[in-house]
């Protein structure tokens, strides 16, 4: 599965182009495109390849030349398509990885060989804190922002015994620890469930029993659907209300949710009700270009792509060192479709962080921003990171 | 107590769940001796039937009622296409041939369907919760699941056991030749044995479908469940498979329920919250693995 978009313009591009640049500026994405999951690397692709789009092949004016390959969420695959990519297609930046462990396996390797990695979503703690690298930026956030947040916005809101659900794995153990690092309430129960899991009856039970004044979960993908519908089914919505990161109201969930969701309060660094040229640009781009409403995901494609632009425009296009094109990065020359936003000292996001709500507009839900959580956020990692 | 209770009833549920999966597979398994791990797709097809036209007409029933017949055809065309061919190969063939029947019904969801979740809600009137238990309001979908699993066996038991359908199935498990040589059309009946069993996935899909996530790729980590399921009951028997699905369900549940309490006794919660969780993952493979050592052929092996 490969996709490659080529422009007239990189012709052209190539007389003028200096010395070093000898063709478009090649940047390989790594995602995952088939199987679970699947629904977020192809909006993050989308997002990516609308800001190209929208430039007519270009970033920041300078001819590209996208390679997107799939990885079917298996970091075994991942670190393949890369070794590929590095070696047979020279590519200077790479991006795209959804999952964290992918992250993780493929991450390190290609920031050694001297690869610009933009992250459009993985922030495995480790890569913002002991493993940091100068070659590798994350443009979404650390895993535990969204989390830390929505931890802060209930202690504000002074709920007293909340009960936390995540997945035994790394990312919900990072998930449950980001929320209690700014939760200064009692916590009801603590549970871990299976990665995968369909079924949550027993976990509700459990929930109802200990009589918690507030949920919160991190249950990413279809694990959030059959939760959400579960607990509606169980009558809770109305009783014992949920909270959770964007990721299980997001637009590509929304849907398969239903009305279980709506009403829901949930914490994320986009909306696309944010008032910005820029994200005006991307919402009716990209409603125009796919017929769809943009998902979180896809903002994330969208921004790693523009800060691309970005740091091509400032370090002298094509032909501009690494070492330029990682000054430019850090910088962070482009208008986010967030708003604010610059690079803490370990490449991840000082932003704000917003609380949502699932609302209906006209039959359709989507969310709404009604209270901003943190200003100028950073994570809780960056004091280990020694570049 | 009531809350033992609840989760005995949750377990139950989530047992005739799995029975409705496991009954085709175990039927297809035992009879036509072929392991279809592609039951999981059917499932996945039934769901997204039952999706679409729920969505086209506004009715679940529609929708189950549309999703039936399309998971039984899209079966029965699978098996004269591709696993006709297979029968007389080795499991491990088989294995392989309808693994990539996987990849290639999760492709084909995505390219017709795309690659987001589909909303699947069950019927208005089975929409509240009915306090069978005082106190415990329970989901009234999660109960038409239980009773649709239960008449489901019933038929099964009635239909292999006392027609002559089920007799010429039964013969034909024990002697493929012999029938055939009785002047019975041995490949129709296979087709036939195995579209009903693709029509019980479906099923199982559209009861699901209000529950669980409907997406792409929605079969397999069920599949893996109903295998053990009827390697627990004994492959072929559908007997076995309703007893092993309830016992796996009771023990995944009341594991997930309880085990993280249990070892809090013995450390720090948030260590046993962990452990816990992981145990109780493990404990339906630890339950299979017990039974196994007692009863290799499982608990009601079908044939002698």
């Amino acid at each position: 599965m490969k996709i490659r978009i080529f422009s007239l313009a990189a012709a052209a591009a190539l007389l003028a182009a200096p010395a070093l640049a000898d063709g478009p500026v090649k940047i390989g994405m790594i995602t995952t495109l088939s199987g679970g999951g699947s629904a977020l690397g192809i909006a993050i692709r989308d997002g990516f390849k609308l800001a190209i789009d929208q430039e007519g092949g270009k970033l920041g004016g300078v001819p590209v030349e996208l390679i997107v390959e799939d990885d079917g969420r298996k970091p075994g695959k991942a670190k393949e398509i890369a070794d590929k990519m590095l070696a047979r297609d020279k590519v200077r930046i790479m991006t795209g990885i959804v999952w964290s462990n992918l992250a993780i396996a493929v991450v390190p390797k290609v920031t050694r060989e001297g690869v610009l990695y933009i992250s459009p979503n993985a922030g495995p703690s480790l890569l913002a804190g002991k493993g940091c690298n100068a070659n590798y930026f994350n443009v979404a956030w650390q895993n535990d922002n969204l989390h830390e947040a929505m931890g802060q916005y209930m202690a504000d809101k002074g709920y007293k015994n909340v009960y936390i659900l995540a997945p035994n794995y790394p990312a919900g153990k990072d998930a449950l620890k980001g929320f209690k690092r700014f939760f200064t309430g009692g916590i009801a129960g603590e549970v871990y469930t299976k990665l995968g899991q369909k079924d949550y009856a027993a976990e509700i039970a459990g929930l109802r029993d200990a009589k918690p004044d507030a949920v919160f979960f991190f249950l990413p993908g279809g694990m959030g659907i059959s939760f959400l519908k579960q607990y509606a089914q169980a009558g809770l919505t109305a009783k014992i209300p949920v909270f959770g990161p964007a990721f299980s109201f997001d637009q590509t969930i929304l849907a398969a949710v239903g009305k279980a969701a709506l009403g829901v309060i949930n914490t994320s660094q986009w909306n696309k009700d944010i008032d910005n040229p820029a994200n005006k640009a991307f919402v009716a781009g990209f409603k125009k270009a796919y017929g769809r409403l943009p998902s979180l995901y896809a903002s994330q494609g969208y921004d790693a792509a523009r800060l691309i632009g970005g740091a091509l425009k400032a370090a002298g296009g094509a032909g501009a060192s690494t070492e330029a094109l990682r000054k430019a990065l850090e910088s962070a020359p482009f208008q986010s479709v967030r708003g604010k936003f610059r690079f803490g000292p370990n490449h991840h996001p000082v932003q704000d962080i917003y609380v949502r709500q699932v609302v209906d507009e006209g039959g359709v839900l989507t969310n709404k921003i009604i209270a901003t959580a943190f200003t100028d956020h950073a994570d809780a990692y960056a004091g280990d990171c020694k570049m | 107590m009531l809350l033992l209770t609840e989760q005995v009833l949750n377990g139950l549920q989530f047992g005739v769940m799995l029975f409705l999966l496991a009954a085709g597979l175990t039927l297809v398994l035992g009879i036509m001796n072929l392991i279809n791990l592609a039951h999981g797709s059917l499932y996945m097809i039934g769901a997204f039937v039952a999706a679409t036209v729920a969505r086209w007409t506004g009715s679940f029933m529609l929708g189950l009622l549309a999703a039936l017949p399309a998971t039984a055809l899209v079966g029965m065309a699978v098996e004269i296409v591709a696993l006709r061919a297979l029968y007389r190969r080795e499991h491990l063939d088989q294995v392989l041939a309808t693994f990539g029947l996987i990849l290639f019904f999760n492709e084909l969801a995505a390219m017709v369907w795309g690659p987001r979740a589909l909303f699947l809600d069950g019927p208005s009137w089975l929409a509240g919760a009915v306090e069978i238990i005082p106190g415990v309001p329970y989901p009234a979908f999660r109960l038409a699941v239980l009773g649709v699993g239960l008449a489901v066996a019933a038929f099964l038991y009635w239909l292999v056991g006392h027609t002559r359908l089920g007799m010429l199935i039964r013969a034909g498990a024990s002697n493929r030749e012999m029938v055939a040589a009785l002047g019975v059309n041995i490949r129709a009946l296979y087709t036939l044995v195995f579209g009903l069993g693709a029509l019980l996935a479906g099923l199982a899909g559209v009861m699901a479908g209000p529950i669980y996530a409907v997406e792409v790729g929605m079969g397999e980590p069920v599949l893996i469940l109903a295998i053990v399921v009827i390697v627990i009951g004994g492959i072929g028997s559908i007997r076995g498979a309703l007893v092993g699905a309830v016992l796996v369900g009771l023990v995944d549940t009341l594991g997930r329920a309880y085990l993280p309490s249990l070892l809090g006794l013995f450390m720090g919660p948030a260590n046993a919250s962990g452990v816990g969780g992981s145990l109780a993952s493990m404990s339906i493979y630890i339950l299979m693995a017990a039974i196994l050592v007692w009863r290799p052929r499982g608990l009601f092996p079908a044939h002698g």
